[in-house]
Order: C-alpha cells, then structure tokens, then sequence
C-alpha cells in the first residue's frame, strides 16, 4: 500500500460562481461553489481547491464567506488561492476554514513572503501556484517562463529554476498550470512537469487542459504529478471524481477508491 | 447525552476545521479555548497543533497547557485526542526547528523523514509525505471500531514520530519506512494524520472518540 495519487477538482470562482473558461476568457457558469463542493466531497475528490479568479479587495468578503461555508461542511483539505499578496491575506483564509493557501503573482513580486509564510503557518499550508507558457520555438530545447495576469504578462522567469527556489523558500507543494493548455481540453503540457516534478523534493500538483480521463492518468504516469487538477470535466457532469480514480486506478496508479 | 468536548486553542492556526469535524460526528458542545476552566469542565478534550514545533511549544508552555495536559491525562484521567503536531508535542524531543524539547508524556523521538527519501524498491519519496495513505492498526483499540485495516487516511508532516517503547505504537503506515500513524496510551489516543481531514473514515473515528470511555479494551 503506497501513498495514493489524488484526484482534485478545481473551482474557479468569479464573484462567488464557480466559472471556467478557455484560457481564462469565455467564461461559463457552472453554478454555486458551496453546491458543487459538497458534490465532490461526496464523489470522492482527495481535495478541493478554490480559486478566486478575479479576487479585487472588494469582493474579499464574499470568498471569506464561501470558504467559511464550504469548511463547515465538507472535511477533505482545502485549498484557496487567487489574490494572495500578504500575511494578513494568508491568515484570513486559514482562519476561514482553508487548509491550505495558494500564492502565485505575489512569490514573484515578493519570494520572501513564501519563507515567510512557511515560517509562520508551516510549509504544509503553503501552496505557490506557477502558471507556465513555452517560450521556445517547436524545433529547439525546450523552455518554459513564468506568465501573469490569466498567462498575458510574461515575467522572463524560467520555471524550473523557480520552482526550485520556490522549494528552498518552503513552499510545501507546487500548482503547475501551463497557461498554454489551460481550457483547451488538449491535455497537461508533459513535458514542464516532468521536469519540475524531477526536480523537487515535494509533491506537485498538474493543471491545465484535461479534457479526457486519460489526460488525468498522463500526468502521474509521464508527468510524474503527486496529483492531478482540473475543473471543466467535473464541473459539467461530464464524469464524476469516481468515474476517474477508477479509471486511473484500472492503469495501475494508487488511487484512494 | 450531552457530548461536551473542549478543543485546546493556543494560538496555532485555524480549529474551525476540528470543531465542525466533532460536531458533524456527534458532538454536542465543542469549545474552542485556552481557558483552563472552559477545558475542564469538558467530559473529552483534542490537543491539536499545525506549524512548526517551536512555535507550537512556546505557546504551549506560554498558555500552561502543560499542565493543563498533565491534569486532564492524569489527574481527571479524561479521554484525550492529540492530533497531527499535537501527537508531536507529546514526545520527548524533536528534530524540528534545530531542536526542540517537548513534552516528553511518551517517551520519543520526532525524526525527520529525510532529503532524498526512497521507498524499499527506490522510488523517490516526496516530502512532506502529503495525501491519502494507508493506515494499519497495530492492536486493538476502541477508536478503531468500524475502520478496515489498510482504510486511507489524510497525512500531511514531514517530520515522524519514533517512540522508545513499541507498546503505545496503535497503527503504522508505509512511506519508505515504517512510521506511526498512531499511538495509544490508556486514556490517550494521537494520530499523525488528520482525522479532520479525512472524509468518511476520519469522522467515524472521531465518532469513536466522542463514544470512548477512556480505556484500552
């Protein structure tokens, strides 16, 4: 009996409903995140994460709230991410209920605050989020950057490099989005996490472009991935968190069924 | 029959998490609290604790939850859940933080897993060792009624917990070594992992708990 692989839908969520979009534009409401949440829960998802997608100050009370209700009741871990930038930030989504935070844009403007949210909170509970585009062309070795703003600003990070760093700093588990497969249903882009899952000591978790139950089982068994994300499939009834560890687990990967 | 159960709070992050796990188990007054009073007047008590080990004993210590443990373990002899760093607290020492002292209630070691941590067969382990992993209860114990052998439980640590006596060792799991999943002590029962956390199997532990009398058999 080994550690299983997990399995975790993705909210996006966008003034408190759950949406997904194709690379991030032509959003489509999938409906209420507390609802969805319980579902699966109740399917068997291994975690939950729960991103605010557009996440300005204002509408920081109603994720609280979101959170604080999907907490309540739903007892696998929880992670929140979208607009993290600060301490303060990291504790009121503990405090709400989130098991785990999710940093992205602010590691970049500020790496510090990942050493010192680890310090604080513990590396357990911090997650950095790296979303990835492939800057090389087909034909040459491949090389991936860090993008902002939805994958549109690129910052001349490389990625694996980073995630590397971001590892020294604390970060206790890494969310891998590649910018250019996210909503396109193509399927994770295998190469970038391969190597960063290579190049870590700890778990990383793929996103971005599962369209297909094959695409979940790829990126533990080519990616390498502690854990697989996604959102659209499940969202849409398309297949249930069951239909895909079972699928998964018929490929010879320990899953918890 | 009112199940009062008081969640010790110092200070180390978020127990909503605890409180809503006990209450959907059965629970029918959780207090959250430091207060020693609020505390002893439950009939059960969970000692919690995430975040590094230092921290977590400095606060300890700073509150009197030391002694508030040492009256609750083994003055009023009441049922007691120590969960996660909880369980950690109660060893003797810890890798952790340089070096920590702990409570030293067992008698132990907290390691850490390891840099390039390998399974028996050379796969390469990750840590901290997070996710679902297999529990194996180790002997009897009320708290495991209802829970098959090798169910999957959420762990989330990257240190492990090694007691001098293999006595108190109540289930193990398999992560390139041996490890505890938990320990039991006549009115004490700790998990690594968090039952909080783990869906299905960790509320009917905590059911179990919440019907525990306190003894091992």
């Amino acid at each position: 009996m080994a550690l299983a692989k997990r399995i975790i839908p993705c909210l996006d969520v966008d003034q408190g409903r759950v949406v997904k979009g194709v690379n991030f534009v032509g959003i489509r409401d999938a409906g209420d995140p507390v609802e969805i949440a319980r579902r699966y829960n109740e399917e068997g998802a291994d975690e939950i994460t729960f991103l605010d997608i557009t996440a300005s100050h204002e509408e920081r009370d109603t994720t609280v709230h979101i959170v604080e209700q999907i907490a309540r009741e739903v007892f696998i871990p929880l992670t929140v991410g979208g607009g993290i930038r600060s301490l303060q930030d990291i504790r009121a989504m503990l405090n709400a209920g989130a098991d785990k935070v999710s940093i992205n844009t602010a590691a970049i403007h500020e790496p510090e605050l990942v050493r010192d949210a680890a310090a604080r909170f513990g590396s357990q509970c911090i997650v950095v989020a790296i979303d990835v585009k492939r800057v090389s062309a087909p034909d040459d070795a491949p090389r991936y950057e860090l993008f902002t703003h939805g994958g549109r600003k690129p910052t001349g990070i490389e990625a694996v490099g980073w995630a590397t760093k971001m590892a020294a700093l604390g970060a206790g588990e890494l969310l891998l989005t590649s910018m250019d497969r996210d909503g396109t249903r193509d399927g994770f882009e295998l190469v970038v996490t391969r190597a960063i899952t290579d190049a870590v000591e700890i778990p990383v978790i793929a996103s971005g472009g599962v369209g297909t139950l094959q695409h979940l089982a790829d990126g533990v068994t080519e990616g390498g991935a502690d854990a697989v994300l996604a959102a659209s499939i499940f969202h849409f009834g398309e297949y249930t968190v069951g239909e895909a560890k079972a699928f998964m687990a018929d490929q010879g990967i320990t899953m918890r069924l | 029959m009112i199940q009062r159960v008081a969640v010790i709070d110092y200070g180390m992050g978020n127990l909503h998490s605890v409180a809503s796990a006990l209450e959907h188990a059965g629970a029918t007054e959780v207090v959250v609290s430091n207060e020693h009073q609020a505390i002893l007047d439950a009939e059960r008590v969970v000692f919690p604790g995430v975040g590094g080990i230092r921290d977590c004993m400095e606060a300890i210590r700073r509150l009197g939850c030391d002694q508030l443990l040492d009256q609750v373990l083994n003055v009023d002899r009441k049922p007691v859940l120590a969960i996660c760093v909880g369980m950690q607290a109660l060893m003797s020492h810890s890798e952790e933080n340089g070096g920590v002292a702990c409570l030293d209630v067992l008698p132990g070691q907290v390691a850490f897993f390891g840099g390039a941590h390998q399974s028996g067969d050379g796969e390469r382990l990750k840590v901290p060792h997070m996710g679902w992993n297999a529990v194996r209860p180790a002997i009897y114990h009320p708290l495991w009624r209802g829970i098959e052998p090798d169910t999957r439980f959420y762990f989330v640590h990257s240190y492990h917990v090694v007691p001098d006596s293999q006595a108190v060792i109540a289930g193990t799991f398999d992560y390139g070594l041996r490890g505890c999943a938990a320990l039991a002590q006549e009115n004490l029962f700790a998990t690594q992992f968090h039952p909080e956390k783990s869906h299905t199997a960790g509320l009917t532990l905590l059911k179990n708990f919440l019907d525990w009398d306190g003894t091992c058999s």
